[in-house]
């Protein structure tokens, strides 16, 4: 398998995931969530997690920080390495000094991620306290104060609750709050999905300087290519709780090979060029109680052929830098429609 | 300021001098200020804007979901702004409206087909039981929802079958005209492609009028022939959509197309980054409403509060420093 490893780690991977399986077993049936993931990622690096709602991107981040709610949520196997601390076989005491320490997220809607009744400069001021043992709480909100003034927003609004901010604001809170202990890997869950595009460019801007800063590993969950191409390093597309499609930016972008990543692709309206109609990818996500036996994708996919629905196609290395999950590829002429460019 | 008028062959919907304002306890909130456009049959008009502009206020208002503060709205040559009664029961008939959040549209306690035919009974578009079943069934192919799903209820279907529902619906009163909000924005990009198809091919033909509401640039381009920017509760630019993709004029049009990620590498162009966030809509100065956060403003935009003007033909824009220019 070592040669199958193409994504660049540097030393020691800060995140290594491997053959990651959750399920959620709810009364009457079973969600399979997560179905084999593997994923390494390095030092500083950025990568963009892509995949349609109900793909297991969150319950991939979520199982990192060992936040899948169980039950239902079931870890059925997997080792999950975040910064040399095997997640798997912490206690509850033990993951608490972790999580917001060395790992932490920021979720999708600032709306709702905030607590109500607290001022954002306590809230912010508590991871700060509770990671640094030699820090007094008035220390620590000093901290807070200068977190505020790093996201850009004037420290003497930290006596403020968060109903007295805009959604930007609350955003940039949030990423105060993650980013509060120096963290060694964070995982960005949609962070400008609820925001608007002028709000979205000035987020975005401020992440990618601050990670820059303190060398954070992130990896960025969305389903917009447009911010995955401005932000990361590498990208990894999920479909159906397995990965299909990986490798850096460039590999994924210009060399698409998976024919679910060129669906993605066009499904985007492109504001470059002048389109009579989209490309939609027909039919529906798979039912995740009731996954096809084959390949995830076949009953969409314009190429399937009848080995498809056979077995599920493993990852495999096709360039230096890029592995796919597709069974075409074995006959090697095939090549999809969107040209390599 | 109303000039637009003189452009449109034969304009299915003129908005003149809209205004909706709201009374809060902080003071009169100008949600829709002034807004003036037209549309002709068959086209669709994009309005697009940040949270909080006034674009999903400018069309409720439309349909008279809100009642306007002042203004005209002259649909097919006739002055809606303030029917009541049966007049306007019969208005709603030709001017319907697909919501952004097919979650929160839909009655969870009606199933699909009762959904589709409520507005068929109550506006007896067709009578009898069997009739209204065939016209439901019709109406489900047309969106494209399986026959299967006849009885089946809302909380059964995912967010793109729930749309299509809500497509049907519209689509029951047989409207000339309709306004989408955001009817894509809470989709997945594959399922948002079938969605902007099927609005595409009904607009073919049925000769359906669409104002699309929508934050999404991208997709407005792909999707409307005309384009009006709006902020806070102002238009400050309106042109043909690929006039306005080329030729941006206004600072926040500029800014707001600089910002939209492209899915391509390298392809991320100069951004401007706008300083600041909107600022309030309660009373606001007599002035331009983006002083405040333009890259551009200088002495020039003191005290004045910049009207829409045609700068080329069919291409409007606010802004001091445009109108100028040209």
């Amino acid at each position: 398998m070592e040669e199958n490893k193409v994504l660049e780690t540097g030393s020691e991977p800060v995140l290594d995931i491997e053959n990651l399986v959750i399920h959620f077993e709810l009364e009457d049936e079973t969600v399979y969530a997560v179905n084999g993931v593997d994923m390494k990622l390095g030092k500083g690096k950025i990568l963009g997690l892509v995949g349609e709602t109900g793909a297991g991107k969150t319950t991939t981040a979520l199982s990192a920080l060992r936040l899948v709610p169980d039950p239902p949520g079931v870890i059925k196997s997997g080792k999950i390495m975040v910064a040399g601390h095997d997640m798997m076989k912490l206690t509850p005491a033990e993951l608490q000094k972790v999580r917001g320490k060395e790992v932490s997220m920021i979720f999708q809607d600032p709306m709702t991620s905030l607590n109500p009744v607290y001022t954002v400069g306590q809230q912010i001021a508590e991871s700060i306290y509770l990671h640094e043992e030699n820090m007094t709480s008035k220390e620590a909100y000093k901290r807070a104060e200068e977190m505020l003034e790093l996201v850009g927003i004037p420290a003497y609004r930290a006596g403020d609750y968060p109903h007295q901010f805009s959604g930007g604001m609350k955003q940039r809170v949030v990423i105060a709050i993650a980013l509060a202990c120096n963290p060694k890997l964070l995982f960005a869950d949609e962070p400008t999905t609820a925001l608007d595009v002028t709000i979205q460019a000035q987020v975005l801007d401020l992440m990618k300087d601050l990670i820059k800063k303190q060398g954070t590993s992130v990896v960025m969950i969305t389903h917009d290519l447009g911010i995955v191409a401005e932000t990361c390093d590498d990208v990894a597309v999920m479909y159906a709780g397995r990965i299909v499609e990986e490798g850096s930016l460039e590999a994924v972008f210009n060399q698409t090979m998976h024919p679910y990543t060129e669906g993605l692709f066009n499904s985007l309206p492109n504001i470059n060029e002048d389109m009579e109609e989209l490309k939609p990818i027909p039919g529906l996500m798979p039912d995740p109680t009731n996954l096809p036996k084959g390949c995830a994708f076949a009953p969409r996919c314009p190429y399937a052929t009848e080995r498809c629905s056979e077995k599920v196609p493993e990852l495999k290395k096709v360039g230096e830098h890029h592995r796919v999950a597709c069974s075409a590829y074995e006959d090697p002429s095939f090549h999809i429609a969107r040209r390599s460019k | 300021m109303n000039n637009t008028e003189n452009h449109a062959a034969a304009p299915i919907l003129e908005v003149k001098h809209l205004k909706k304002y709201f009374k809060t306890n902080k003071g009169t909130l100008h949600a829709v200020d002034d807004v003036s456009f037209t549309i002709e049959k068959g086209k669709t008009l994009g309005v697009v804007g940040e949270s909080g502009c006034g674009k999903s206020t400018t069309g409720r208002v439309i349909l008279r979901l809100l009642d306007p503060t002042s203004g005209e709205i002259l649909f097919n040559g006739k002055d809606v702004a303030h029917i009541k009664g049966a007049e306007l029961h019969k208005m709603r008939k030709e001017m319907q409206m697909i919501f952004q959040d097919p979650f929160s549209s839909l009655d969870p306690r009606k199933t699909v087909s009762q959904i589709i035919a409520e507005p068929i009974q109550k506006y007896k578009i067709v009578k009898g039981k069997e009739a209204i079943e065939k016209r439901v069934l019709e109406l489900m192919e047309t969106v494209g929802l399986a026959e299967r799903l006849y009885n089946t209820y809302p909380h059964e279907l995912d967010g793109g079958r729930r749309q299509r529902v809500g497509i049907a619906r519209a689509l029951a009163m047989e409207p000339q005209f309709i306004v989408c909000d955001e009817p894509v924005s809470a989709l997945d990009v594959s399922i948002q492609a079938q969605i902007l198809n099927l609005l595409k091919k009904l607009q073919r033909e049925m000769g359906l009028t669409y104002i699309f509401i929508t934050h999404d640039l991208s997709v407005v381009n792909f999707f409307a022939d005309d384009i009006a920017v709006m902020y806070l509760g102002q238009l400050v630019e309106k042109a043909p959509a690929k006039e306005l993709f080329r030729n941006p004029l206004h600072p926040y049009t500029r800014a707001l197309l600089s910002a939209i990620p492209i899915p391509e590498i390298g392809k991320s162009r100069d951004r401007i980054l706008l300083k600041g966030e909107i600022s309030s809509p309660i009373d606001p100065p007599d002035e331009c409403r983006f002083k405040k956060r333009c890259t551009d403003a200088d002495g020039a935009c003191e005290g004045c509060c910049p009207a829409l003007t045609e700068v080329s033909p069919g291409h409007f824009v606010a802004c001091a420093h445009c109108i100028k220019a040209e």
